[in-house]
């Protein structure tokens, strides 16, 4: 096992090397307001983040990630375009498996910049694969903002789209409403009577709590018209299942995907950005007939990324956490800025994970 | 060195757990003056009789303080994140049955399942600005519920009592709480949501898997096994 001191001399090389690829070296405080954390994330980040407090200035989080932060440092008062690096400990709840570290270090990558999208991305991924270069990984990539494309294109009413959208993160959920959108879902029982009947508000419960009347008859009104709205077609669900499907590598999984665009046509600037990242991948020096790409990868788990995700995962060590992620948020500068935004792509790598799987091999 | 045995030091738990003992033939008795949290055994020996608070049983059972304790299902899976590793269950007592639910008032006729309530959530974090808010004290196994079930846009307030009453004091818009006749439900004008049963529970004995024993105390433990049978 590597000690502490190696896991930090290993930090700093690598920061090094992002710093010499133009990158500003930057450091954020150990304690997050959790008022950010929790608006952005919501009650799943208390599962995954330590949390104090004190009575002045209320509940805080130890750092959970530095792309929070990061953001908002640039978002304040970043200059543009930027390139940072930093390394640092993160801090992670662990109730389910003691085998994973509830502290470790990160190094991170992170570009501001509002030109050559595609480029930024190959950079990122370059960079990062250059990092990494010797040891035994395979590594994975995806596009969330294809999936997002293909979804905010449905013919169907916003109401569903937006219900869709808010659930891309929880594919069971989604599937749901899915399932239900495109009527292959009976309607609950209880609801059919409900909405059924002449007058839904007469009830004998006496309204209490913050959730007026009104909110109440607002929903059973927007159920109602949802019920008179058609089902997503069985053409643009076939589309979606099959996007979803896509895994392979990236210039036949782009192929596939322009298939899946006769009947999604919406997600044709999507593919567009993908194959102008592929070129620029292949430009940096990528072999891009090797490199994997699912559709549906990041989808469980990178939440606030919204275009181009990877991730680098040591062979034969399924136990392992990935080595290294990443990918684009461009929506989340929008999020923390405040009426600003500016594309972003970013990752990190864990250099404890890397020094273990040098370890393993020799 | 004797087999520790822990109990809920006061009510009816732990009259009840007295009465489940005594039918097995071990008397179990508070020493002294009803104030005092000590405690006899008569009927076996090498086993002594902890009083403590039912909250506080699991953690005591976890540290190895005590061989064996008699709490909830609740509070240990609460309490104890990878429960199975910390504890075994010997046997559920048949009393102090309660389940752990989600409720909404019942003035929501729109709100049937945690679907409803995903969706009711979202829209009232539009109108309102803040996430709806969920009252409990098990935050732990509702929030793990919750995400499983994929329901967003909730948050979780605290409330270590009288749950019940938070939404008509609009601090919180749900609660998450142990009921067992849904009395108290209703009369906070409550509802369950069809699927909003998180856990049944009961009082349960459970002996911990960490608690040091010597050949003595595992002798006099596995008696108390074979006459608990």
């Amino acid at each position: 096992m590597a000690n502490r001191s190696q896991i930090q001399a290993r930090a700093a090389m690598m920061r090094v090397r992002f710093e010499a690829a133009g990158a500003q070296v930057v450091d954020t405080p150990l304690l997050q307001p959790a008022e950010t954390l929790l608006d952005l994330y919501g009650e799943d980040i208390r599962a995954r983040a330590y949390v104090t407090s004190d009575a002045l200035r209320g509940e805080q989080m130890l750092r959970p990630d530095f792309t929070l932060p990061v953001v908002q440092m640039h978002m304040r008062e970043g200059a543009e375009p930027a390139r940072y690096t930093y390394s640092g400990e993160v801090f992670r709840r662990q109730e389910h498996d003691p085998d994973r570290a509830n502290e470790f270090i990160q190094v991170g990558y992170e570009v501001f910049d509002r030109n050559d999208l595609a480029g930024a991305d190959a950079e990122v991924f370059s960079l990062f694969a250059l990092q990494l270069r010797g040891l035994p990984l395979r590594a994975a990539t995806g596009d969330i903002g294809i999936l997002r494309a293909a979804v905010a294109g449905l013919r169907t009413t916003e109401r569903r789209k937006t219900a869709l959208m808010r659930h891309l993160w929880r594919p069971r959920r989604f599937r749901l409403l899915l399932d239900r959108f495109a009527g292959r879902k009976p309607e609950p029982e209880l609801r059919a009577e409900l909405l059924d009947a002449e007058n839904p508000m007469a009830f004998d419960a006496p309204m209490i709590g913050k959730r007026r009347a009104s909110e109440i008859e607002a929903r059973i009104e927007a159920l109602r018209a949802d019920r008179e709205t058609p089902p997503i077609s069985d053409n643009e669900l076939v589309g979606l299942e099959t996007l979803l499907n896509v895994r392979e590598t990236m210039p036949f999984a782009l192929e596939q995907l322009r298939d899946v665009a006769v009947d999604l046509p919406q997600i044709t600037p999507a593919l567009d950005r993908l194959e102008a990242r592929i070129a620029a991948l292949q430009a940096r020096g990528v072999n891009v007939d090797q490199l994997d790409f699912e559709a549906a990868y990041g989808r469980t788990s990178m939440e606030y990324y919204d275009g181009f995700v990877f991730g680098f995962y040591a062979e034969g060590r399924a136990d392992l956490p990935p080595i290294a992620t990443g990918g684009r948020y461009d929506a989340l500068t929008w999020q923390l800025g405040g009426g600003a935004e500016i594309p972003a792509v970013g990752g990190v790598l864990r250099p404890d994970l890397m020094l273990m799987v040098e370890e393993d091999t020799r | 060195m004797s087999l520790k045995l822990g109990v809920p030091s006061k009510g009816r738990l732990m009259d009840k757990t007295f009465a489940w003992f005594e039918k097995r033939g071990i008397t179990l008795s508070r020493s002294g003056s009803d104030r005092e949290y000590a405690g006899k055994v008569e009927g076996i020996d090498g086993v002594s009789l902890i009083l403590l608070s039912a909250g506080e049983i699991p953690r005591e059972l976890a540290a190895g303080r005590i061989h064996l304790g008699v709490t909830g299902i609740d509070l240990v899976h609460e309490k104890l994140p990878r429960w199975e590793q910390q504890v075994e269950e010997i046997s559920q007592l048949g009393f102090g049955k309660a389940d752990l639910i989600i409720a909404t008032p019942a003035c929501w006729v729109d709100v049937e399942s945690l679907d409803d309530l995903d969706a009711a959530a979202a829209a009232f974090r539009k109108t309102h600005g803040h996430r709806l808010r969920i009252a409990t004290k098990y935050h732990r196994l509702v929030r793990e519920f919750l995400i499983d079930a994929g329901v967003a846009d909730y948050t979780l307030v605290d409330s270590q009592g009288a749950t019940e009453g938070t939404v008509m004091n609009e601090t919180a818009e749900a609660i998450a709480d142990i009921t067992s006749t849904g009395e108290t439900l209703r009369a906070n004008h409550l509802k369950i949501l069809s699927d909003g049963l998180i856990l049944r529970s009961q009082a349960t004995l459970w002996r911990s898997r960490v608690a040091k024993c010597d050949t003595e105390t595992k002798a006099v433990l596995n008696e108390l096994r074979d006459r608990l049978r």
